[in-house]
């Protein structure tokens, strides 16, 4: 369905450095948001009003993008302020409420920025194959780095695993 | 056999459910077209479904729709996936 498996280096790119943010602080699911959309402006994945356009996602369409007990997939319709397509990956400090029924509160966020319907469909298949997978979940919770968080994913990549 | 995966956009979760189905569909050894529709179009998308999946409050907003309706609170659970369609299968 994903097509050919998607190679570290692609994956990487996609993920960039400064995407990658652990350690965050925020008070609330807005300001959790926020910072994830931050990374990925500075990321270069997409400009400032996208950063709205994710909050507005919640606020219109509710909490159900909390995915899994402590992770959440931020991201918007595809519009201008999308510059390609790219996640962000934000571990917060201490976790924090979405108002999902049982999977909050939130320690993960996943920002996805879409240009198009499909261009993002393979590394976000990468990401759910990794989330699928405990060690991936343990490693991404309790990064101490960014570099933790890189190291996961190419862990993944190579092993299927983050053990 | 047509399943829809209903989220809010289209986009994201709604592809992971996609994901899912199809994994747990294997799994169990079943066929099916497993579809993505935002909540905009998923009522008319509805109407030539078999089962629908998708979140608790997806749902809720979905309303009465003709098929059966299975609701998922963990996407990266295979388990819990294949667990509820295949409870949802045996009674179509």
């Amino acid at each position: 369905m994903s097509g050919e498996p998607m190679s570290v280096e692609i994956l990487l790119k996609m993920i960039p450095e400064e995407a990658i943010r652990v350690g965050v602080s925020a008070p609330d699911w807005r300001a959790a948001i926020q910072a994830c959309g931050e990374a990925m402006v500075e990321a270069g994945i997409v400009d400032m009003p996208y950063i709205d356009q994710m909050i507005a996602a919640i606020e219109e369409l509710g909490p159900y993008i909390v995915i899994a007990p402590g992770i959440a997939l931020a991201h918007a319709r595809p519009s201008p302020a999308v510059r390609r397509p790219g996640l962000a990956i934000i571990v917060l400090d201490s976790p924090v409420p979405f108002g999902h029924p049982e999977n909050d509160p939130v320690r993960l966020i996943i920002g996805l920025a879409a240009p198009d319907p499909h261009s993002h469909v393979q590394v976000l298949a990468v990401m759910a194959e990794m989330l699928s997978e405990e060690s991936c979940r343990f490693a991404l919770f309790h990064a101490a780095t960014p570099s933790d968080v890189r190291r996961a994913l190419v862990t993944f990549s190579e092993r299927g695993s983050c053990a | 056999m047509k399943i829809l995966a209903v989220c809010g956009m289209g986009l994201g979760s709604g592809l992971l459910l996609r994901m899912q189905v199809e994994k747990a569909l294997q799994r169990i050894g079943k066929q099916a077209d497993v579809e993505v529709a935002d909540i905009g179009v998923a009522r008319a998308m509805a109407q030539t479904a078999d089962l629908i999946v998708t979140t608790r409050e997806l749902a809720e907003r979905l309303g009465d729709v003709k098929p059966r309706v299975i609701t998922i609170s963990n996407f990266v659970d295979l388990e819990e996936m294949i667990r509820k369609l295949k409870e949802a299968l045996q009674d179509l």
